[in-house]
């Protein structure tokens, strides 16, 4: 009830059923069998494509940079086992489209034959641009889920000289525990990854945020922190969306992130404790970002589990070692249960940012018919960007569409939280996502249409200067004749 | 093999709450203060309950007909059911069938299906319906039966109950009286002084209920406990309740304290008419009330002013009831200017300046 009188940091926000303990406990698999082909989408961030500089039939080791990153925000694709490149062609991605994308085809050959890496002696004495540039090119993106190339990031820290690097440990996503198991097993690995990105962006301090469910992995981080006084340990609250990164940041330090600003320009940065763990890997060892910790779990699954995967193992593969029962699957979840996509089969590979993936089974959705709103305003007091779902949808769905942006449409953030509380079942953030999409085709068509004009404009305009032109070299051509003619008539009276 | 599943975007799991959870909490809340009515005011008190509340489910399911819709599973959500309920409760409790039966289609028809259904409409149902009876059969609706306990000697029995409800009463003076407020606003108009028409008055039988007055408002031990269970179960929200039980009572402190020959004094207030169930029962309904916590208390606020207002100076020594629909009616305005701030914006919509 206080809350109305007292500013609270935190705003919104659901209690979710957790469905962590099925994973949570035991540690993470490492014996999932190497698959004999693995698929390597060269998209696995947000930015360009990478470029591939491999030729079909080419050998390749363990680590061997497969495709290049290209432009300012890109990243670059390793071969995460060594073996043969089978093709490098379209096949469908790891998206509720299932829509084809460039990757490669590695068959692998079991030796698993590491590439020669440099040997690094202590990368502290490297200098803070170098250490981003290995990170870069260890193709290390996000592993939160929103797979921003690391080393732009940290390179925006940097160059806006933040004062506080944010490690975003929340896991707040139900069924999810890939990130706790980490933070239990390899607690001094990220703690050291986080120091290497401190020194990468000349930063002192960096607030670990962990959420109050993860005691373990508070304990285990918090003692592996101790030696560094920079580096705060710190608890916050079990509440979804609260590893959405704007939400940690008020937290945290009790600034909000103005919109369509960067938190750097505020003086903060935010990474996920898996990206930490890769930067360690990748500036201890030099070794790529070639597998990732994924959580396997829901009803369907007879052993949940934690495992490590190389990356474009294909997800039917992985369901047959975790012995998923595929007739019971209703949903395909990659990713957490509120934000995650469905997939429509399990024929795509894992790629960077799969953190989960959930055979849920039909008991375990929400999946009821959608009844008429009854204004309950559950969805105004869970949501954390004070959007009001509702009154959003309501214009969508009589598709006045500039109504629903005037109310805040692009500043949700998709976290799901209205679906999850609405008592009418009606799936609110399906309807801003459709809205969304619908607005950027529109302002497309728009701008085509307004192109079009102006091309039209322009044609109209260069053949009136033409028939300008031609109408006053005609004329010039009548008066220099009539001028001939004048001239010849004075010679013959001269004569 | 590859199956293949109907993508659709998260979240892919919810919470269990429904709307007819909601509406049978709403009723579970409802149960304490009408059984209390029940036993108040005899068999023909249940009659007409049980008249509105099934005349008002035939509305819903002939209205749901007309509009082309299955009714058995939209009825089954209980929102008609909750109208019913609420509008047996604010009826006078011997009032007789055609009274239950012609509120329930005011309510059902015309405060609801006309707007489009459920959450379309712009005004609390049992609110309208109970002020267009009001207005329209001043006499039925201002007949209130005495305190005649069930099983006890002056009770009618269930044959007379049936003649009560069907045909009316034979002897209406022997068994009916005033309202507290009604009787209060009569003798004002005789130039008595509170002092002397509240000699028969006991606060403490009004407080539990004991006292002539609608179905299932006299209470208000009863009601406020189902209220604040509801508010506990985060089902309604405290803004308006409290808002508005604070404004009223304030403002009732206020002139009591001035003049306590003309004012009734708050505890009256609290104790009398339909304060209690407009606060968490009619005006905290979701769909005619404003959707943000500051929005709400402006509502109620309102809400409570109005009460106040109209009991003190109107011609009707009740005003719950025009006060609520005549707020309804300013929801839309209040959700137009009171809006959340979104995040990283300031409240114009601009975002935030950037401060390092």
């Amino acid at each position: 009830m206080l809350g109305f009188f007292t500013q609270s940091a935190i705003r919104g926000g659901i209690h979710a059923e957790q469905h962590k303990i099925e994973t949570c406990a035991a540690p993470i698999v490492r014996n999932f069998p190497l698959p004999k082909k693995l698929y390597i989408p060269l998209q696995q961030h947000v930015g360009k494509p990478a470029e591939p500089i491999i030729k079909v039939g080419e050998n390749v080791l363990k680590g061997q940079l497969l495709a290049y990153s290209q432009g300012m925000v890109s990243a670059p694709v390793h071969a995460p086992s060594s073996g043969i490149i089978l093709d490098v062609n379209d096949y469908p991605a790891p998206h509720p489209s299932a829509l084809p994308i460039r990757m490669i085809v590695l068959e692998t050959d079991n030796k698993d034959e590491w590439i020669t890496a440099a040997q690094i002696e202590d990368p502290f004495l490297l200098t803070p641009e170098d250490i981003i540039l290995r990170v870069g090119a260890a193709g290390i993106v996000g592993l939160g889920g929103a797979t921003f190339p690391t080393a732009v990031k940290l390179n925006m820290g940097r160059e806006n000289q933040i004062d506080t690097l944010i490690i975003n440990g929340a896991e707040c996503e139900p069924y999810l525990s890939c990130d706790d198991r980490l933070m239990q097993e390899h607690a001094a690995m990220i703690i050291d990854g986080v120091r290497l990105m401190l020194h990468g962006m000349n930063t002192e301090n960096a607030v670990i945020a962990i959420e109050d469910n993860k005691l373990l992995a508070f304990h285990a981080m918090q003692s592996a922190a101790t030696p560094f006084s920079s580096i705060k340990v710190i608890q916050i609250p079990t509440r979804y969306p609260m590893g959405w990164d704007r939400q940690l940041i008020r937290y945290v330090t009790g600034k909000e992130v103005p919109v369509g600003s960067r938190s750097s320009e505020i003086g903060v940065t935010i990474h996920n404790v898996g990206t930490a763990y890769s930067v360690h890997n990748a500036l201890r060892f030099g070794h790529p970002l070639l597998s990732r910790v994924i959580t396997v779990a829901g009803g369907a699954v007879k052993r949940p589990m934690n495992v490590e995967v190389p990356i474009g193992t294909l997800i039917s593969e992985l369901f047959e070692f975790c012995e998923v029962s595929v007739n019971d699957i209703a949903r395909l979840v990659m990713g957490g249960p509120m934000m995650g996509d469905s997939l429509p089969h399990t024929s795509v590979p894992t790629v960077k940012a799969t953190s989960g993936l959930l055979a849920l089974t039909q008991n375990e959705l929400k999946d009821g018919d959608e009844q008429p709103c009854i204004r309950c305003a559950s969805c105004i007091s869970v949501c954390p960007a004070g959007l009001r779902p509702l009154d959003m949808a309501n214009n969508i769905r009589i598709n006045q569409l500039d109504a629903a942006v005037d109310l805040g449409l692009k500043d949700c953030i998709s976290c799901g939280c209205c679906s999850y509380i609405c008592p009418s079942n009606i799936p609110l953030v399906q309807y801003f996502k459709y809205a969304s999409g619908e607005v950027i085709a529109r302002q497309q068509a728009q701008h085509k249409s307004e192109q079009t004009k102006r091309l039209i404009e322009s044609r109209n305009e260069r053949m009136e200067r033409i028939a300008q032109q031609q109408r006053e070299e005609e004329q010039a051509r009548l008066a220099a004749k009539a001028e001939r003619e004048r001239l010849k008539a004075e010679q013959e009276a001269l004569l | 093999m590859i199956k293949r599943l109907k993508p659709r975007s998260g979240a892919h799991v919810g919470s269990n709450t429904t709307i007819s959870h909601i509406m049978w909490q709403v009723m579970l809340a409802l149960m304490p203060a009408t059984a209390f009515g029940f036993w108040c005011f005899g068999w023909p008190a249940l009659n007409l309950f049980i008249i509105t509340v099934c005349s008002a489910m035939i509305f819903e399911a002939f209205c749901l007909r007309l509009a082309g819709k299955i009714a058995i599973p939209i009825l089954m959500d209980g929102s008609a059911a909750l109208t019913g309920w609420l509008l047996a409760m604010t009826l006078p409790p011997w009032a007789p069938w055609w009274i239950g039966v012609i509120g329930s289609g005011l309510a059902i028809i015309l405060g609801k299906h006309v707007y489009g259904g459920l959450g379309q409409n712009l005004f609390n149902p049992a609110m309208l319906a109970r002020v267009a009876l009001l207005i329209s059969f001043p006499i039925e609706m201002t007949t209130w039966a005495n305190v005649s306990p069930l099983f006890f000697s002056n009770s009618p029995g269930i044959i007379e109950s049936w003649h009560i409800t069907f045909s009316g009463l034979d002897n209406i003076d022997a068994h009916t009286g005033a309202t507290t407020l009604g009787f209060i606003k009569t003798e004002f108009s005789q130039n008595k002084v509170l002092s002397n028409i509240l000699e028969d008055i006991s606060g403490f039988e009004n407080f539990i209920g004991w006292q002539r007055g609608s179905l299932g408002e006299t209470s208000t031990l009863l009601i406020g406990l189902g209220g604040i269970w509801l508010i506990r179960q985060n089902i309604i929200h405290w803004q308006i309740s409290a808002s508005l039980l604070v404004t009223a009572l304030v403002l009732a402190t206020i002139f009591h304290s001035i003049d306590s020959q003309h004012y009734i004094s708050p505890f009256l207030h609290l104790n009398s008419g339909g304060l209690m169930l407009v606060a968490f029962f009619i005006a905290t309904d979701y769909v005619t009330s404003p959707n943000t916590p500051t929005g709400q208390l402006i509502f109620g606020a309102c809400c409570g002013l109005l009460i106040f207002v109209i009991r003190t100076w109107g011609a009707y020594p009740e005003g719950a009831g025009f006060a609520v629909l005549l707020m309804n009616s300013a929801t839309p305005l209040i959700d137009y200017y009171i809006r959340p701030r979104i995040y990283g914006r300031d409240r114009n919509g601009k975002p935030l300046e950037i401060s390092k």
